[in-house]
């Protein structure tokens, strides 16, 4: 069967995809199809009913439909074309360079279709019980967060009465906060590590303004109930994050939310080939979000699971900017590959457990480009220095870093002219004194 | 009043009710829950044993060849998942290898073809993933992996189809003989809705096997439920490992096995606990330490951080270690299918025509002559061409819309799933039927859905559907109902 060409294909229509396709567009390309699973655009942030979205890139408060709806508009307002309730089923790489995209809905049937470039924004998805290896029974009443979220927001569904949260990730902060209001009783929230993994300000406002206690180095032990939660065990854990005998404390509850972390969901990715980051569980970029597959950019929580959406939309204008520029290489050869420059890698140390991009090619840094990190551990007075060819070119004070809180440094295209000839970058954290 | 009520709807009651269906006659399966293949049947390593394991002379031995036979023209007719993909055994030792030869030895006696001792070289040609520890392995071609749900199921729908009648959430709470009004001894079997009649009955209901046996019989029974953990990795492992890769036996079973399944995922299990309680399938940290120690022996680089799902399933342990089959002495037209652990799966078929055959020698049933043998299985647009696929949905939209991401599955199977006889009514039914659900993120995004189209295609509040049957709702109530 024929494959109907795009220049461009964006899977994903959530907060990546979206900027991403408007990207591409406000850079000159008009031959452009989102491909988006659920029945609206807008991703994870239609049930994202909280506000506090957007200060970054409109210096207001917005709800996360809010935000999603801001981008929606950019995308209509030019015509992008958008294919919903569509699911793609795979990706590869054509004979000739192009990608095939397989996707299937209802009205069209199979789609098959092939682009020149791809955005990949898919976003991620929840790390569920299974994988944590909570041992005890598996009743009803264990739901993801994310998943909880969307009962109550989208289905106004209440999933329990008396809420224990495992992990305080962002998502069960914010449904801390959002199952007290609906009605019910938040009685814990336990954490596995010696600190928190989202952002302090949901802390504050999910979680003490509430008086619901988090106890951190805690982990659940025991699920209890056969049909439906009935009760659940919390230990705390020592150094080695294995419970302590004897600090067993039992809860009375119906319903266990876990929010123990992020994947992103780059099954696509692998089918294509794409080099997967061990750390990030995202695909390998370039500074141009490219990833090993040339013409295959990411961006977005597909990438690397982020804290802000705010950054999300911005690194996604990136990579559909960059698509854009591709495309346009390209010409009618799908063959002429815009990449296969042997690249800088970005090298770090002293706690930063990845960078995006992993490697640039400092001739394709436009204005400048924010290098995006994350640290292994709670860090307090450190500077963050950045060196170019050996020699330390820029620094950064942070009086605290935490793992829940994404990091980044800024590029800019006058820092990279100073050095002719660039052979090295490297980050690195130092203490402060 | 009936020719033969089936208790337990697993593997076992499900193969006896479909070859009971090959007779003329009116048959019944009761089952406690609410739907089939819901104990011991659902969760267990879904493996078709060789058969060189089981004591020589046992009814194990004899039924689990038997089974094993069966299986490939059985999955062919009723359109179930079974791989030949072969077994095994390491040896983890140079001192374990005459317990490989013993092994064998064995498998020849029970009858098992093409047993084969191979050395490290040849093992690792044959799976390469083993690692550096294993020295030699005695090798079965004939052993095989099945889906259990989907065995389980295809049996219940032929069943079905050849006229068996299912009961569902109906718990026997006594089985005493009594006469029918012309005086003929037959058995009246007590459930919440009443007393039934039946000429004969079968026990097949698993862990609780003992009890119901003891109903009925002087000679007591004792079935210990024996607690095996397991790990599920995600489909992305598949290919890990080809063969169901066992360690020479210990005291307590077969061992850990490293096994891939029909569906292309990894499972590493069992653990072997006696426990007390016959509903005890919780899984413990002891039990997942265990495992990860246990597989690490065979292979050194197990993907563990795959791990999707770990779950327990209990056998159906009896103290002699043998099943007990056929009818109970001091009580004629009673027929027992107890101590059904493994090889249980393997043997369900066997033992299903076999204890078939004895009930309608009994009754003197006559063979249904319209029985229909074959079954065809659910719609699976993954089995399918593209140009199948893009038909299909050009004929039934629904088919086009994926709910389930991670397993790809679309609406058209989820409703197929409901609407079928014997239909799914609860996540966990939908899951083992057409696998929404059964993926990397563990329904987390597709329940919601799924839910609603229960909700719907059952029509009862959502409030009300369940995740397995039972008090197990999914939801307790809607947002601010109490507020």
């Amino acid at each position: 069967m024929e494959r109907k060409l795009y220049n461009l294909i964006v899977i994903g229509g959530g907060p990546a995809g979206l900027a991403a396709a408007a990207a591409a567009w406000d850079a000159g390309e008009r031959s452009i199809l989102i491909l988006e699973r659920d029945t609206r655009l807008g991703g994870i942030l239609n049930q994202c009913i909280h506000n506090g979205f957007g200060l970054h890139t409109f210096q207001e408060e917005l709800t996360g439909p809010e935000y999603a709806q801001r981008f929606i508009d950019q995308v209509e307002e030019k015509g992008i074309a958008c294919k919903l309730d569509t699911m793609v089923l795979s990706v590869a790489e054509g004979e000739d360079g192009s990608k095939e995209v397989t996707a299937v809905n209802e009205k069209d049937g199979l789609l098959l279709l092939r682009a020149k470039a791809l955005v990949l924004a898919m976003g991620c998805r929840e790390r569920s019980r299974g994988a944590l290896n909570i041992p005890g029974f598996r009743p009803a009443g264990i739901f993801s967060a994310g998943t909880a979220q969307r009962l109550v927001n989208i289905e106004g569904y209440l999933p329990g009465r008396r809420v224990v949260i495992l992990g305080s990730g962002d998502i069960g902060l914010i449904m801390a906060r959002r199952m007290t209001l609906e009605g019910a009783k938040v009685l814990v929230c336990a954490e596995l590590m010696p600190y928190s993994g989202g952002l302090k300000r949901n802390i504050v406002q999910c979680l003490d303004d509430f008086g619901i206690p988090l106890k951190l180095s805690h982990t659940v032990v025991r699920i209890e109930g056969k049909e439906r939660v009935e009760g659940v065990v919390i230990a705390q854990v020592g150094p080695d994050r294995k419970p302590i005998p004897g600090t067993e404390e039992h809860y009375d509850c119906d319903t266990l939310l876990l929010s123990v972390g992020l994947l992103p969901e780059n099954e696509l990715t692998i089918g294509l080939g794409a080099d997967i980051s061990r750390i990030t569980n995202g695909p390998v970029v370039n500074e141009s979000l490219e990833t090993s597959v040339p013409g295959v950019f990411a961006a977005g929580n597909v990438l690397h699971v982020h804290d802000l959406v705010d950054y999300v939309s911005e690194e996604a204008q990136l990579a559909g900017k960059k698509a854009a520029e591709y495309i346009a290489a390209c010409g009618d050869a799908m063959s002429a590959s815009a990449s296969g420059k042997e690249r800088i890698p970005v090298e770090f140390e002293g706690g930063i457990r990845y960078t995006v991009p992993s490697m640039i090619d400092p001739d394709r840094i436009d204005g400048w480009l924010k290098i995006r990190f994350r640290v292994g551990d709670v860090m307090t007075s450190r500077k963050v220095v950045l060196s170019l060819n050996g020699q330390p070119a820029l620094t950064k004070k942070r009086r605290v870093m935490a793992p829940g809180e994404m990091e980044e440094l800024v590029l800019t295209r006058k820092l990279l002219d100073a050095y002719s000839s660039l052979e090295s970058v490297k980050i690195s954290i130092e203490e402060d004194q | 009043m009936f020719d033969a009520v089936i208790i337990g709807a697993g593997v076992t009651g499900c193969a006896v009710a479909r070859f009971l269906s090959s007779y003329q006659g009116s048959f019944c399966v009761m089952e406690r829950t609410e739907d089939v293949c819901s104990g011991t049947s659902k969760a267990n390593s879904a493996i078709i044993h060789a058969g060189f394991d089981a004591a020589h002379g046992s009814l194990m031995a004899k039924y689990n060849i038997l089974g094993n036979q069966m299986y490939p023209q059985l999955a062919k007719d009723l359109d179930f998942a079974y791989k030949n993909n072969g077994s095994l055994v390491l040896a983890l030792h140079e001192e374990d290898i005459p317990k490989l030869e013993a092994l064998k030895e064995n498998g020849i006696k029970n009858g098992v073809k093409d047993l084969e001792i191979v050395d490290r070289k040849r093992l690792k040609e044959l799976e390469p993933a083993v690692g550096h520890v294993p020295v030699a392995a005695l090798y079965a071609p004939t052993a095989g992996i099945v889906c259990p749900f989907g065995a389980t199921i295809a049996l219940a729908e032929n069943a079905y189809a050849n006229g068996v009648e299912f009961r569902f959430n109906t718990e026997v709470k006594g089985v005493t003989p009594t006469t029918d009004d012309e005086g003929n001894p037959c058995w009246a079997i007590q459930t919440r809705d009443g007393a039934v009649l039946t000429r004969t009955v079968i026990n097949a209901a698993g862990v609780y096997a003992d009890v119901i046996h003891n109903m009925v019989s002087s000679e007591k029974i004792h079935i210990f439920p024996r607690r095996g953990d397991y790990l599920l990795l995600d489909r992305r492992t598949g290919g890990y490992v080809k063969h169901t890769v066992f360690q020479v036996p210990g005291k307590l079973g077969k061992g850990v096995l490293v096994s891939p399944t029909v569906h292309g995922n990894t499972i590493i299990g069992p653990t072997a606990e006696d426990i007390y309680d016959k509903e005890g399938v919780d899984t413990t940290s002891e039990g997942f330490d265990d495992l990860m120690a246990k597989a690490g022996l065979a292979f050194d680089d197990l993907p563990l951080r795959e791990v999707i799902t770990s779950f327990a399933g209990l056998r159906a342990h009896e103290a002699n270690h043998d099943f007990i089959l056929g009818e109970v002495s001091d009580a004629p037209g009673f027929f027992d299918c107890a101590g059904i652990e493994s090889p249980g799966l393997t043997a369900a078929p066997a033992i299903g025509k076999d204890i078939a055959a004895q009930v309608a020698e009994k009754l003197s049933l006559a063979p249904n002559k319209d029985f229909n043998p074959l079954r065809k299985g659910f719609t699976d647009p993954k089995s399918m061409t593209v140009e199948e696929y893009a038909q299909l949905i050009r004929e039934k939209p629904e088919f086009g819309r994926i709910v389930c991401r991670c397993e790809q599955v679309s609406e058209g199977e989820i409703l197929e799933a409901i609407r079928r006889p014997l239909g799914a009514k609860s996540l966990d039914g939908v899951k083992r039927r057409v696998r929404a659900g059964m993926g990397r993120c563990q329904a987390g995004f597709c329940s919601p859905r799924i839910m609603d189209i229960l909700a719907e295609e059952w029509n009862v509040d959502v409030a009300d559907i369940t995740k397995s049957g039972g008090r197990s709702e999914v939801i307790v109530g809607f947002v601010k109902d109490r507020v």
